[in-house]
């Protein structure tokens, strides 16, 4: 038996119990079939009110921005929120306060850009209860839920304030003596990860980095895959070192391409900064934010429509040749 | 002499404190300036690794986001926050930098709330990666401007560890042996830890200031190091480097 010597006063949100876990994945679909559909369709099918959600990618960075905005559009409520790595996918929700309740790990901030005025005050405002943990932690329970086991242990947190407000343990080690810190398992609802090519079953290949993605696929019950471009089922059999997420795991295939803007995509385009300035600007009034999600999010019928309000291709293209530091203007310096 | 501002300064401090061969966990802004200009200084072999997944990049620009494609840039691997943090957690990554809205004497950072965490007066962040370094890497570095209302008795959140309460704290804690606070690079000077107390002294003063001042912007006693030297100037290669090829845009040393 472990001892546990401390542990935090946080809400644990999810059961961490594995035999359940594994009673749902018994069930879960295995047969090959096309998971093709809109990413209307696959959030009224996928994500319910209440539900736990957890996003891929990180922040502004290979994220899923079509889902996003149409959980935000299809006004979900009282969702759980996976808040790790997040930056403009959690502004997004925040906008739509669909979620109730978060893990936080990292939200309201943009990294360099500044903090969301609206997300910080809807995390200000009392709406949201919270829990504490760390980017590491959050992989570290997805990761568990993806070995199939009910925690994982790992040396941080312990000593801090982010360890009270969690709901980890620090436990005695039953080898050494020594302590460590036990994360319990998560496994999500449904996730939403932004990929670069998918087959029509789910098979899908990412570049570059992974960030927590390979763990969190594994751990959601569904998981919706937005991608850059749809390839034959070929493509990913004569190469099937590539695959990063095997069709078994995913329910839904949604072909978006730029499907991270404003976020990065690696190797595709690079984040679009002005708009994402725009984003923090629009939030600082009220009024005026209510106004600017009317126009970009709610009377816009799908995610083109927002594309095309952001200058479309013309303005996908000055991102992709910043993606690849190719200079197409001369720069007055 | 060259002139500089204290920005440059601090980055240049920062770069100095990083050997070749080592490897670091870095975020955006400063850090991430002091690690390039290391780089391209004295540490051509310094390991710059990102929480996203990024290993050793040749950054070709200023990161924005510590998971946008510079961090992976003809990097020799594009992981993720596992193979990051569990390579801090084995032991092999020395430095890391961070930051908070405070910091105490013993090096412990607050990155999430001002005031009770149920009601916050302010919300932050959190987290993020900042604990998982702070808890793993060995040697946790700060740049910061100082002030009374940064540098505090007690944070309101220890968000990150330092110290925690003290000499043996850390351990008892449970957290990895022989790791914690080593240096804090103000724009007024640079501070270390005292062996005994684990508390923040000063140990060298930017050129022009006096203990006093560093004293008065800062909201808790500061203990002094057996010889406080003066901070040594940027040299004239330092900033040609941190302004052409570091930081071209000023994006950072324009702040």
């Amino acid at each position: 038996m472990f001892e546990v010597v401390a542990q935090g006063e946080g809400p644990l949100f999810m059961d961490p119990d594995a035999d359940k876990a594994r009673e749902f994945f018994q069930k879960k679909d295995r047969t090959l079939k096309n998971k093709v559909m809109t990413v209307k369709e696959a959030v009224e099918k996928f994500v319910h009110d209440g539900n736990y959600l957890g996003i891929g990618g990180f922040g502004a960075n290979r994220i899923p921005t079509a889902i996003c905005h149409e959980i935000v559009r299809q006004r979900r409520k009282n969702l759980t929120f996976a808040g790790h790595t997040s930056t403009h996918d959690f502004q997004i929700l925040a906008a739509g306060e669909v979620f109730n309740r978060c893990d936080i790990a990292y939200i309201i901030g943009l990294e360099a850009r500044g903090l969301s005025p609206n997300a910080r005050r809807y995390m200000e405002s009392g709406k949201v209860e919270g829990c504490e943990w760390t980017n590491y932690g959050m992989a570290l329970r997805f990761k568990a839920a993806a070995m199939g086991v009910s925690f994982l242990p790992g040396r941080n947190m312990m000593g801090t304030d982010t360890f009270k407000y969690s709901a980890a343990k620090a436990v005695k080690c039953p080898f050494t003596g020594k302590l460590f810190c036990l994360y319990p398992a998560l496994w999500p609802d449904v996730s939403a990860i932004h990929v670069h090519e998918s087959d029509i079953y789910g098979n899908s290949r990412l570049k570059g980095i992974s960030i927590a993605d390979l763990e969190l696929a594994r751990a959601s019950k569904r998981l919706i895959i937005t991608c850059e471009r749809l390839v034959h089922n070929d493509v990913i059999r004569n190469d099937p070192t590539h695959t990063a997420i095997p069709y078994y795991l995913v329910d839904a295939v949604c072909e978006v391409p730029y499907g991270s803007f404003p976020g990065n995509m690696p190797y595709e385009y690079f984040s679009d900064e002005e708009h994402l300035r725009l984003w923090m600007k629009s939030e600082e009034d009220l009024e005026k934010f209510k106004k600017f999600l009317d126009q970009y999010i709610y009377w816009t019928k799908d995610f083109n429509e927002y594309l095309d309000l952001c200058g479309g291709i013309q303005r996908i293209n000055d991102l992709r040749a910043e993606e690849h530091l190719i200079q197409i203007k001369n720069h007055k310096e | 002499m060259a002139e500089y501002n204290t920005m440059e300064l601090m980055i240049v401090v920062a770069a100095r404190n990083l050997e070749n061969g080592k490897t670091v966990g870095v975020g955006t802004g400063a850090p991430c300036a002091a690690a390039m200009l290391a780089q391209k200084t004295h540490a051509p072999d310094l390991v710059i690794m990102f929480e996203a997944g990024g290993i050793s990049p040749q950054l070709p620009t200023m990161p924005i986001s510590v998971g946008d494609s510079r961090t992976f840039y003809r990097a020799v691997m594009a992981s993720g926050m596992c193979e990051i943090m569990e390579t801090c957690q084995r032991g092999m990554v020395d430095y890391t930098f961070l930051g908070g809205a405070q910091i105490d004497m013993y090096g412990n950072l607050n990155s999430t709330v001002i005031g009770d965490w149920k009601k916050p007066k302010v919300r932050f962040p959190g987290s993020g990666g900042a604990n998982d370094f702070a808890s793993f890497c060995w040697r946790v570095m700060v740049i910061t401007p100082q002030d009374a209302r940064r540098f505090v008795e007690k944070v309101s959140f220890i968000t990150s560890p330092g110290y925690l309460d003290g000499p043996g704290a850390r351990e008892r804690a449970g957290l990895p042996a022989n790791t914690g606070p080593h240096k804090v690079i103000t724009n007024m000077a640079v501070l270390g830890y005292d062996e005994k107390t684990k508390r923040m002294r000063v140990e060298s003063i930017h050129q022009g200031l006096a203990f006093e001042e560093v004293q008065k912007n800062c909201g808790f006693p500061l203990l002094k190091a057996e010889k406080i030297v003066v901070t040594p100037a940027p040299a004239a290669d330092e900033l040609r480097i941190l302004r052409t090829e570091v930081d071209p845009k000023r994006y950072i040393i324009g702040r």
